[in-house]
């Protein structure tokens, strides 16, 4: 069984047609690609599967149970994480109270024992602290655990995006645009960075990006949308080929 | 047959006030519109504009059309100057600041007004010969028809300024994006003040024929009305203009009804009642775009 | 876990502190009975304040209608003890507990649609049911209308409301500091991605404000025990606005904050007492010269901290106690 897989996934807004028979596989531990030109329908996709918009028709299988329909927050404790194309952190807080936030759905204590300050609540605040520290370890950020999140570097902020979507512990990342606004050095880095966490926490990830040279060199399988429609699927080497795919960035 | 003529009667108030509401609403729904702020001192500016009106009539009587025209000018200096000295260095900051400065700005006109004229409250002239129009078994005022038409040609004149204009036009730029309107060459401040303006002069017409419909007029007059007319904005959908005229129609013929069929006293209730069904229903008002974050 | 200790030892020796030196004043009567009631008035306020901060400060959710609360809150207890007749304490306690439990459930009830709004229309649709509840206490015969609740017996005491008010702000001050108040600010940073990282938001939108709600109707309550009498006019617009600046003048997102400025502007009308024709037009004044020049309030979001001021925890890491 297929990790993530969806059945004629398709939203319309106001009559228009945004994406349509979107059908995608994806396996555990996969890291796919998923690529268009502008417009194309990427992230109203991203949004379909976490849940932000309900599509018109279709399905979504996380593990075999349908989660259309769910809310964005449950979609999450199922296992589905991503970041925003747009990087939405809790600016004004510290980076370290970022990861936390994520934390939050594997938390147990009460509110009565977080009031109270129950043993319990110690007990659970010093384990995130430190596993909060041990992700942003991960990333190299352990130096700015307590910077406030707006005064990150750009860069900074794309990496405890992705560091806070890994705390909610998911099986699936979808990552939108990690690299855009990247100089090189930048986008090289972060692509050895999601290479390493898909190897280190065995999780399938969904990448949009613009830059097929990029997409291509990091990606076992690519999906290519246009008009909200699949036009290719294949490894980086049959897309690089493909009449369609070369149609629709270029042009026919 | 007298069930219908009470029906007609009460609409026929409703309308009236109604129209008063909406003289006011647009003031707070164009300055809303261009600088995102409840302007919590408008109602304050309907109550400077009675008062002024009452001075010109009492102490310098004055022939009418001067009355309206030296109230007019006084609000939209007052409403230009309370943008200036008192929003403007908060354009920038968290918007709830604005809207406390606001309240502040409220309470300091009324107050200085109530040290000026004492908490009182005084008669306002008859500066109209009331009488009343028989349509059959229908009265009308001469007043309410006044008001009415005086309110219709207002808005009517409003949205040709607002559409035809090019400061109309550039209100509706900075409204939009201010950013975007200043690199286009607009000049966003002269806009803005502008833009107090127009909403100060109609809010100051609107005190007017508010204090003939109502003769009695006090320091703080101005917040009953006031409130409701921003809920009549908003009841339309801030930030636009036709919304405005209509939640204010709402509001008047609502309250009508409800004192006519149901109770004064709920009369209040009642119009908030409306506009938490309305806003339940639609978050953004009757004429309101339903605009979603972008994900 | 000795210097996890420490804040809490400081704390508590301050409040103590506080606590004698506030007694010994009254009891040597330079703190009077007429300076009693303001210390009284201050400690609803703090309630009031803070709660609302709750609300407004930490969930970033503007409201308008908190006066609404505290009259349920008020009217709910008065009417409580009117039909009781339990020892003064007992009373006391089990009256406030069901105004504010009252109150928290209208919270409840409001917070469902209102909730679902954000920014201005929030605020307006909050201020429109604070008028609500306000007209119709005004139109029951239970709240006696318009002439006003007499004779409430006057439970309230400078004891009462002194440490009512260090348990509500101890509890706030906590809440916010646990994973449900890490919670609750994830909302007012950003929703989306709050909902994001798997909060449910709606939950929480609904908790922190019905919690406010409950908080002002437990300051109702002691409202209601000390004046003794209620008039449905004291808890109109003007009264949740008055609540608002104290919060936005302390800084939103600061309890010290609310504190103080809930301290300053309780004292400050009884200051310009002298001048009182000019004392509302010298309020207003300072209120727009205070937010012209300092927009974000007192305290902005921090806390004034009396283990910071000692300078006693050497561990800058762990300052998120």
């Amino acid at each position: 069984m297929a990790l993530l897989e969806t059945k004629d996934l398709g939203i319309n807004f106001g009559g228009l047609r945004a994406v349509g028979d979107f059908n995608i596989k994806i396996e555990d531990n996969q890291l796919i690609g998923l690529i268009g030109p502008n417009g194309a329908g990427k992230t109203t996709v991203f949004n379909l599967l976490t849940g932000v918009y309900l599509p018109t028709e279709g399905s979504i299988y996380l593990n075999g149970e349908n989660i259309v329909g769910k809310k964005p927050y449950e979609i999450v404790q199922k296992g589905i994480s991503r970041t925003f194309q747009n990087i939405r952190l809790f600016k004004d807080l510290s980076v370290i109270d970022n990861v936390k936030m994520a934390f939050h759905h594997k938390m147990n204590y009460s509110i009565g024992a977080g009031i109270l300050r129950l043993p319990y609540y110690w007990k659970e605040e010093k384990e995130i602290h430190e596993k909060a520290l041990d992700l942003l370890k991960l990333f190299n950020m352990e130096k700015l655990a307590y910077a406030t999140a707006k005064n990150l570097p750009y860069g900074e902020q794309r990496k405890l995006e992705i560091a806070r979507a890994l705390a909610t512990n998911p099986k699936l990342l979808l990552l939108d645009e990690p690299a855009a606004g990247m100089n090189p050095q930048e986008t090289n880095e972060l692509m050895k960075t999601i290479h390493f966490i898909r190897d280190k926490f065995q999780i399938a990830i969904l990448l949009i990006e613009h830059d097929m040279g990029l997409v291509m060199g990091i990606c076992e399988k690519i999906v290519v949308i246009d008009y909200g429609i699949i036009i290719a699927t294949g490894t980086p080497e049959e897309i690089k080929n493909n009449k369609k795919v070369i149609g629709a960035y270029l042009g026919e | 047959m007298e069930g219908i003529i009470k029906f007609l009667q009460q609409l026929i108030n409703g309308i009236h006030v109604g129209s008063i509401y909406a003289l006011i609403a647009l003031g707070y729904t164009m300055v809303y519109g261009i600088v995102q702020l409840i302007n919590f001192a408008h109602g304050d500016i309907i109550m400077m504009g009675a008062f002024i009106a009452f001075i010109s009539i009492t102490v310098l009587k004055l022939p009418i059309i001067l009355v309206i025209l030296i109230s007019v000018i006084f609000c939209m200096i007052s409403g230009i100057l309370i943008e200036k000295i008192a929003y403007k260095p908060l354009r920038n900051s968290p918007r709830i600041s604005a809207l406390i400065t606001a309240i502040g700005v409220s309470l300091f006109l009324e107050n200085l007004f109530m040290l000026i004229f004492t908490p009182n409250p005084k008669p306002f002239p008859n500066v109209l010969k009331v009488y009343q129009i028989n349509i059959g078994n229908l009265q009308i005022s001469n007043l309410t028809i006044i008001t009415i038409v005086v309110s219709v040609i207002l808005m009517i004149g409003l949205d040709f300024f607002v559409k035809h204009t090019k400061t109309g036009k550039a209100m509706r730029a900075v409204s939009e994006d201010q950013g975007a309107a200043q690199l286009m060459g607009i000049n966003v401040n002269t806009t803005i003040s502008v833009t107090f303006a127009i909403g100060s002069a109609l809010g100051a017409i609107g005190g007017i024929l508010y204090s003939i419909a109502y003769p009695v007029i006090d320091p703080f007059m101005g917040i009953m009305p006031g409130l409701k007319a921003f809920i009549a904005a908003v009841l339309g959908g801030i930030g636009i203009i036709p919304g405005a005229m209509l939640g204010g129609f709402i509001m008047g013929i609502a309250e009508s009804f409800t004192k006519g069929y149901i109770s004064s006293q709920l009369a209040d209730a009642v119009v908030f009642g409306i506009l938490i069904l309305v806003l339940s229903i639609k978050p953004s008002g009757i004429f309101g775009k339903n605009i979603k974050e972008k994900v | 876990m000795k210097s996890k200790l420490k804040p809490y030892i400081i704390n508590t020796v301050a409040i103590i502190f506080t606590y004698v030196i506030l007694i010994l004043l009254m009891q040597t009567g330079i703190i009077n009975s007429y300076y009693e009631g303001i210390v009284i008035s201050i400690g609803i306020n703090i309630i009031l304040a803070t709660s609302l901060n709750l609300a407004t400060g930490y969930l970033g959710q503007l409201a308008l209608g908190h006066a609404g609360f505290m009259a349920i809150g008020a009217y709910a207890s008065a009417i409580c003890t009117s039909m009781m007749n339990l020892p003064d304490l007992l009373q006391l306690i089990v009256s406030i507990l069901i105004g504010g439990i009252f109150a928290g459930i209208f919270g409840i009830l409001i917070g469902i649609p209102a909730l679902r709004l954000k920014g201005d229309y929030l605020a307006i649709i909050t201020l429109g049911f604070g008028e609500i509840i306000r007209v119709v206490i005004l139109n029951m015969k239970i709240t006696g209308g318009a002439r006003g609740f007499r004779g409430i017996l006057p439970l309230t005491s400078f004891n009462s409301v002194f440490w009512i008010t260090v348990i509500i702000v101890l509890i706030i001050y906590t809440l916010i500091n646990s994973r449900h108040g890490r919670a609750i600010i994830s909302i007012r940073e950003d929703e989306i991605a709050s909902e994001a990282v798997g909060i449910n938001t709606t939950y929480y939108k609904i908790f922190a404000f019905s919690l406010a709600a409950f908080f002002a109707g437990i300051g109702g309550g002691l409202y209601a025990h000390y004046y003794t009498v209620l008039d449905p006019a004291s808890f109109g617009f003007m009264r949740s606005i008055e609540i608002l600046i104290i919060v936005v003048l302390g800084g939103m997102g600061s309890l010290t904050g609310s504190i103080v400025a809930a301290i300053i502007l309780t004292i400050l009308p009884q200051l310009l007492l002298d001048f009182s024709d000019y004392r509302m037009l010298i309020y207003s004044i300072l209120l727009i010269i205070m937010m012209i020049f300092r927009p974000q309030g007192l305290l902005g979001k921090t806390e004034f901290s009396l283990t910071k001021l000692f300078k006693i925890t050497p561990n800058n890491k762990e300052r998120s106690e």
